[in-house]
């Protein structure tokens, strides 16, 4: 199985509590590594869902009993505060909708995890996402797609550069969901039948993301539009608006549906228009970072969400002094143009390139 | 790498201390042998009621109270909980303490709705700030404050509290109030009788100092008004409801009848490891500092340190792997370590606080253990250091 059989040295395994990890886990401790699983305490606040609960640690803590390896909690909630919730609330406060898993695992899995297993011993590590990391003919590494499409967290795992792919494991990624469960259920491991986490894990469902964000920034009710400028519709909170939402913006019913195409922050103006109004041939995207280096001329797509399908794209170098919100020194804006008309990419969302199932880079919509 | 299994160096006393040999052999006849109920009235459960008065006799000694005012609990927190509770609800005035306190103090007084004084550098409660709340509160028709606690030594840091300064402050401006101190970490060094005079109201817990978890105690002077909160059969005097754990009240009574006999040897035995130990480290090592301002009386077990450029789980995880069991702050409910809320009250600053130790030790401490600190400690914070500036070169 290549997702657990690198060097054969040590590995530290995130454990989130879930299915995923725990197979992973006792994957690898059958290939024969020493393992020692840790879980991130990230989110000290009210949880009900994602990776942080108590619970959840506690499910991590029994697996890693079961299997007989080493279990550690470690907190990172300061770094998970500074590098995700933060700017999650700062992009929402901007109009953009960020992607707090994708940052997660930018900043604390693959960076601040990777850099503390190495400082204790660890020069790899293993999380429990359904992604496979292939090898090149010139020894270059790349994400692909898991064996479980419909399960395929490529997406988020798509900011991996070539140090931080040579010390991962993906041990699942050649197993299809139904082939972890069972090898759960086979071994005996409690989190067998454990429902996916789908959520964010600093939202709780009881309050929701409006809550969570009115208790850090001031919510602006706002005007919804249509193309000629008249108030078809009013929203609570225009920071919470995302590109092509349906719902939620107090719309007369009947005729053709309509979706916010616009969201203008210093007039709390969103702008509806039809299905049509809301595809694009190109997408600006700015912090674009290629997985090996420049792909050339290979036919790409790009994927905007993490179980949307990839389109073909040709990627561009964007204007030199095209329209930026980023810092004047900041990374240069690129342009996607997509072969057929694309939906709207919310601006903070995440767009992957991908050489067919592997992913070859990503940026960020500006 | 990999967990070194020729040693096993246990320096958490301060989180809970193995059992002395015979406090389980004092146990064990109440798990094997005597089924009583203490509340019954046949033979058995006369014996069992002899068993926890015998223990409760031992109690009043180590603390200096008489024998009627022990209270035994599950432990340390219920005693907390009961003394800050009982006497809020018994008057319905307001608690009192500082911002060093344990949480089993700190929580049930920010539920009251109390007020929590700041500390001075060392982790004490600011005796000027408390004089201005009580001062303030007398002069407030509409507010009383029933009760002030400060602990009789520190969880994390040892550092002791003259609690009958404390005392003298409140019997002059708030005579009515109740003083109360968690004498937790101090009973297993300190001489409890002087230490807790005036305290009308004192916490211990025997799994500190030999005995098991899950025996405590409250005293409750006589006069000090106290609601339960436990509720029921009316057991220790109607003021905690609920079957006494016999076994672990045997336990205790044990451990105070021979922390009685022992501390003062033991506490000099155990000071002088703890001062090799923490001397050692801060000669051996660049860039600690001792957390604990010097000077400052403090209990004889904890080694407190401060390392520059270090975080506290990285470092405790390497020293499991060398077989040395420590902690840094408080450890939450999922088992990761917390940001101190000690030290931010002392004025430590939160990356500081970030790369703290705590070493305790106790009666099962020997040479061998401090030596084998000494020889593990010193490299592997050289280790995460020189990792830290490898990646900070990169």
């Amino acid at each position: 199985m290549t997702g657990v059989d690198r060097s054969g040295g040590p590995v530290m395994v995130a454990m989130s509590g879930g299915v995923d990890s725990s197979v992973a886990a006792a994957l690898l401790r059958d290939a024969g590594h020493e393992v020692v699983g840790v879980t991130l305490r990230l989110w000290g606040g009210e949880s009900d869902s994602g990776c942080c609960a108590v619970s959840d640690v506690d499910d991590a803590r029994r697996v890693a009993d079961a299997l007989g390896i080493e279990h550690h909690v470690f907190n990172l909630g300061d770094d998970f505060e500074r590098d995700v919730v933060a700017p999650y609330v700062a992009d929402h406060a901007a109009g953009r909708t960020p992607n707090p898993c994708v940052e997660c695992n930018r900043h604390l899995k693959f960076n601040r995890l990777r850099h503390r297993a190495s400082a204790l011993g660890f020069d790899q590590i293993a999380t429990g996402h359904h992604a496979r990391i292939v090898e090149r003919p010139d020894g270059t590494r790349r994400i692909a797609r898991a064996v479980d499409s419909g399960k395929d967290q490529s997406y988020v795992l798509h900011m991996l550069d070539q140090a931080q792919l040579a010390g991962l494991l993906l041990p699942i990624g050649d197993l299809t969901k139904d082939e972890v469960r069972r090898h759960a259920s086979a071994i005996g491991l409690r989190t067998a039948d454990k429902p996916d986490s789908q959520d964010v894990c600093f939202i709780t469902r009881a309050h929701g993301r409006e809550d969570f964000l009115a208790r850090r920034i001031s919510l602006t009710p706002g005007r919804v539009v249509d193309g000629d400028g008249i108030q078809v519709g009013a929203v609570d909170s225009v920071e919470l608006v995302t590109i092509g939402q349906r719902k939620g913006m107090a719309l007369a019913g009947g005729g053709a549906p309509r979706y916010a195409v616009a969201v203008d922050l210093p007039t709390a103006t969103v702008t509806v228009g039809s299905a049509d109004d809301l595809l694009v041939d190109e997408t600006p995207v700015d912090g674009l970072v290629w997985t090996g280096g420049p792909v050339g001329t290979v036919s790409l797509t790009a994927q905007t969400s993490a179980h949307g399908t990839a389109e073909p794209v040709t990627v561009d170098a964007g204007p030199e002094d095209g329209p930026s919100d980023g810092p004047d020194d900041g990374p240069a804006q690129w342009l996607v143009r997509w072969a057929r008309s694309h939906r709207r990419v919310a601006p903070g969302q995440s767009v992957v390139f991908y050489d067919g199932d592997e992913v070859v880079g990503g940026a960020t919509a500006s | 790498m990999g967990t070194d299994s020729e040693r096993s160096v246990y320096l958490d006393h301060a989180a809970s201390t193995p059992a002395r040999p015979e406090v389980v052999a004092a146990m064990v006849p109440w798990l094997t042998e005597h089924p009583g109920n203490p509340s019954g009235s046949h033979a058995a459960a006369r014996a069992a009621r002899r068993a926890i008065d015998d223990a409760r006799d031992h109690v009043g000694v180590l603390v200096g109270c008489l024998p009627g005012e022990v209270v035994f609990t599950s432990g340390g927190t219920e005693a907390d909980n009961l003394a800050v509770d009982g006497v809020v609800r018994a008057t319905g005035g307001l608690p009192v303490c500082s911002a060093a306190e344990h949480p089993a103090v700190l929580e049930p007084v920010r539920d009251s709705g109390g007020t929590v004084v700041p500390t001075d550098a060392a982790g004490r409660i600011d005796l000027t700030v408390l004089t201005e709340v009580l001062d303030a509160a007398a002069d407030d028709p509409g507010t009383s404050v029933a009760l002030v606690s400060a602990m009789a030594a520190n969880n994390e840091t040892g550092v002791v509290t003259d609690v009958a300064a404390v005392a003298a402050v409140v019997a002059e401006h708030a005579p009515d109030a109740v003083v109360h101190t968690d004498a937790v970490q101090a009973s297993a060094w300190l001489d409890l009788p002087v230490v807790v005079r005036g305290a009308g109201l004192v916490s211990i817990t025997g799994h500190k100092f030999g005995g098991p978890k899950g025996a405590g105690a409250l005293v409750v002077r006589a006069g000090v008004p106290l609601a339960a909160v436990l509720r029921g059969g009316g057991q220790e005097r109607e003021r905690r409801s609920g079957t006494q754990n016999v076994p672990a009240i045997v336990g205790l009574g044990e451990a105070a009848r021979l922390m009685v006999a022992e501390r003062d040897a033991m506490g000099h035995r155990v000071g002088d490891l703890r001062n090799r130990l923490e001397d050692g480290l801060v000669a051996a090592i660049d860039g600690v500092r001792r957390t604990v301002p010097d000077g400052t009386p403090r209990t004889p077990g904890v080694a407190h340190l401060c390392f520059d450029g270090i975080e506290s789980e990285e470092l405790l995880f390497l020293l499991e792997r060398d077989g040395i069991a420590a902690s840094a702050a408080s450890s939450c409910a999922s088992g990761a370590q917390e940001p101190s809320p000690v030290l931010a009250a002392m004025g430590v600053d939160r990356v500081t606080a970030a790369g703290s130790l705590r070493l305790s030790l106790g009666w099962a401490s020997t040479d061998a253990d401090v030596d084998h600190a000494l020889a593990v400690i010193p490299t592997a914070v050289e280790r995460l250091r020189t990792h830290a500036r490898s990646v900070q070169s990169r």
